[in-house]
């Protein structure tokens, strides 16, 4: 008895915070500025599919991106001593204290043509280099403004969101398990590929989830690194809301469509990994 | 039991503290019997001491608070859970209150220093019969430019489409100033409803985009002032913060036309102290306060009297008061019919996804 007061506060919390919210999403996607029920919002969904396929499209490389780096970084941290462990977390953890739009301004100043970067390899002679070996004419790398600025804002700030899950499972793998398969033979690569990489795939499915949705849904970063030439859904949503023509009908049926869809591609992800993690994305 | 007397106290606090407010307002209230004006601003756009000697002169209390923007005040004027005297919204959002039925008509016979408002800032778009609103401050969006990266003076939108600069053009990332700017080029009104213009204007801007470095709002600061970008258009009062940080830059204002905005001073529908709020629209509207207040701001006065006795540098400053030549071709937003608001959004999305 008990025990169920202890959920009380969380249940009216999500009620208040999401089941509501929801609700009002699914209601104002249906409506029309006059009121009734519409489903013209969706109807005309087709003209912003080239806003959906950039964001799903860049969402998917950050991800992948992120997994290629953090897989390696995970392993490492967990074969490390605990002080090790303990300094390599910090380092990670570290620049989430800092204000995340702060953060990108950072890279903003990075990246620019006359930006800290470009200087530094001007410094130090790179453009005169390669402009001596190719006989071109550069004096800057184009960094900013590009899509690829887009894909390596997303992954530096939602890197840590694959890191910490994949490091999390590996780091509880029974040592035991490793050293039952080294004793049947298996050698370093086959203890990975056969053992731990199987047991550490309910970490890589959570890291997925959390870095691939904020990604899919950001939209500062677009805006400050993208030189905010890719629209991408997310300013789509904030369009509706703060633009000229203030629309909630419609981008409330945008916010949906986005959510069918990521929910969608979450069920397909989780088919391979343990039915447990599917926790997480909710 | 403890808590139970602490929650005793806490209301018994609450209480006395409504009680004093509610007999303070009334106080207040009958100062002289002068009465009070509630004044509804922008945070950060008045000389706070003019509010005291306003009080000083004519006796009566000012109430005054501050909203962030339009939009907000829209909303809380339309609850109708305030209740102001004095608001200063800009153009459009007066014109769309004037077509909402949300403002009171102003009696002029008590406003005598409206004499003082140039001919230019009454009468315009947004209030053609100038019945509802009294001009507090302007400024233009014009061309900002690094002298150095450009070889000659832009006199023209065209230099956004200057091939030669690409990669060194920034725009608004704002559908309404950039298609705006875009019609002007085309010699159309900023404010057409006709949606052939925009889509033209769109047209014309998916042109410009493989030339435009980056679409921005604030960003602009950094780009322009650490030589980032050539040329980007914005707003003249930042034009000046910009040429005080890197003096390579300058501004000027396109011969084909340009926006000029207007923040003005309105009574909403049924304000309670309506004379109270004429006296008040009418002290800003004297040529001394006038100048204290904008010096103090440091936007741009629609007052000629007002700007004699402004401060040399930004009295003689091209930028705010340009040849009045080159504000014949200007255009005030007015608030667009809903469906010109959706087609502007479509069309946004357009261009940001070609």
């Amino acid at each position: 008895m008990k025990n169920k007061f202890l959920g009380i506060p969380y249940i009216i919390w999500m009620a208040i915070f999401v089941v509501v919210p929801m609700f009002l999403i699914v209601g104002y996607a249906f409506t029309t500025r006059e009121g009734g029920f519409s489903t013209g919002n969706f109807s005309n969904m087709l003209s912003y599919a080239g806003v959906f396929g950039d964001s799903f499209l860049l969402a998917i490389i950050a991800t992948l991106v992120c997994l290629l780096i953090g897989y390696p970084i995970s392993y490492w941290m967990t074969r490390e001593g605990p002080g090790v462990k303990r300094i390599a977390l910090v380092v990670l953890m570290l620049p989430m204290w800092m204000n995340f739009l702060l953060r990108t301004y950072a890279w903003m100043s990075l990246l620019e043509n006359t930006g800290i970067l470009n200087e530094l390899f001007s410094a130090i002679g790179l453009f005169k280099l390669i402009n001596a070996v190719t006989g071109s004419n550069i004096d800057h790398f184009p960094m900013i403004n590009t899509k690829g600025a887009v894909v390596l804002g997303m992954v530096y700030n939602y890197l840590p969101f694959m890191i910490l899950p994949i490091y999390n499972v590996i780091d509880k793998i029974d040592a035991r398990v490793i050293e039952a398969a080294q004793d049947l033979g298996a050698n370093s690569a086959n203890v990975f590929r056969r053992v731990i990489f199987p047991l550490s795939l309910p970490g890589v499915i959570s890291g997925i989830t959390m870095v691939f949705i904020p990604s899919v849904s950001t939209f500062a970063i677009s805006k400050l690194l993208g030189g905010g030439k890719t629209l991408l859904l997310g300013d789509l949503i904030e369009m509706q809301f703060y633009g000229n023509s203030y629309n909630p009908y419609l981008g409330s049926a945008v916010s949906l469509v986005m959510m069918v869809i990521v929910l969608v591609c979450m069920a397909i992800m989780n088919r391979f990994g343990d039915g447990e993690e599917t926790a997480v994305m909710l | 039991m403890k808590k139970k007397v602490f929650a005793l106290v806490l209301s018994l606090v609450m209480l006395c503290t409504t009680v004093l407010a509610l007999t303070g307002c009334g106080s207040s209230g009958g100062d002289a019997d002068k009465g009070v004006v509630n004044v509804y601003n922008w945070g950060e756009y008045i000389d706070e001491d003019l509010l005291d000697e306003f009080t000083a002169q004519t006796g009566i209390t000012v109430h005054y608070a501050t909203f962030s923007d339009n939009e907000s005040l829209y909303s809380i004027l339309s609850s109708g859970s305030a209740d102001y005297d004095v608001i200063i919204p800009s153009d459009y959002m007066i014109s769309r209150m004037i077509a909402e039925d949300m403002l009171e008509e102003l009696d002029f016979d008590n406003i005598p220093n409206y004499e003082n408002i140039d001919e230019a800032y009454r009468g315009l778009e947004f209030d053609p019969d100038n019945r509802y609103s009294v001009a507090y401050t302007w400024g233009t969006v014009g061309i900002i430019y690094n002298t150095t990266m450009l070889d000659y003076v832009p006199d023209s939108w065209s230099v956004l489409w200057d091939e030669g600069l690409s990669g060194q053009i920034l725009m608004f990332d704002n559908s309404r100033d950039a298609i705006g700017i875009a019609l002007k080029y085309l010699g159309y009104s900023q404010n057409t409803t006709d949606p052939a213009q925009i889509t033209e204007a769109v047209d014309l801007l998916i042109q410009q985009k493989p030339l435009v470095q980056s679409y921005v709002m604030d960003q602009i600061f950094d780009k322009l002032e650490g030589g980032e970008a050539a040329v980007g258009p914005y707003y003249a009062g930042d034009a000046i913060t910009m040429i005080d940080e890197n003096p390579d830059l300058a501004f000027a204002v396109p011969k084909e036309g340009t926006n000029l905005f207007v923040d003005a001073m309105c009574i909403p529908k049924g304000a309670s102290n309506k004379a109270n709020a004429e006296a008040f629209i009418n002290f800003m509207c004297q040529p001394e306060v006038m100048a204290q207040n904008l010096d103090y701001i440091g936007y741009y006065c629609p007052s000629s009297a007002a700007r004699e006795l402004l401060d040399d540098e930004l009295k003689n400053s091209p930028i705010a008061y340009p040849d009045e030549a080159l504000l014949a071709n200007t255009d005030t937003f007015i608030n667009l019919p809903q469906e010109t608001l959706d087609l502007y959004d479509s069309e946004w999305v357009r261009l940001m996804t070609s």
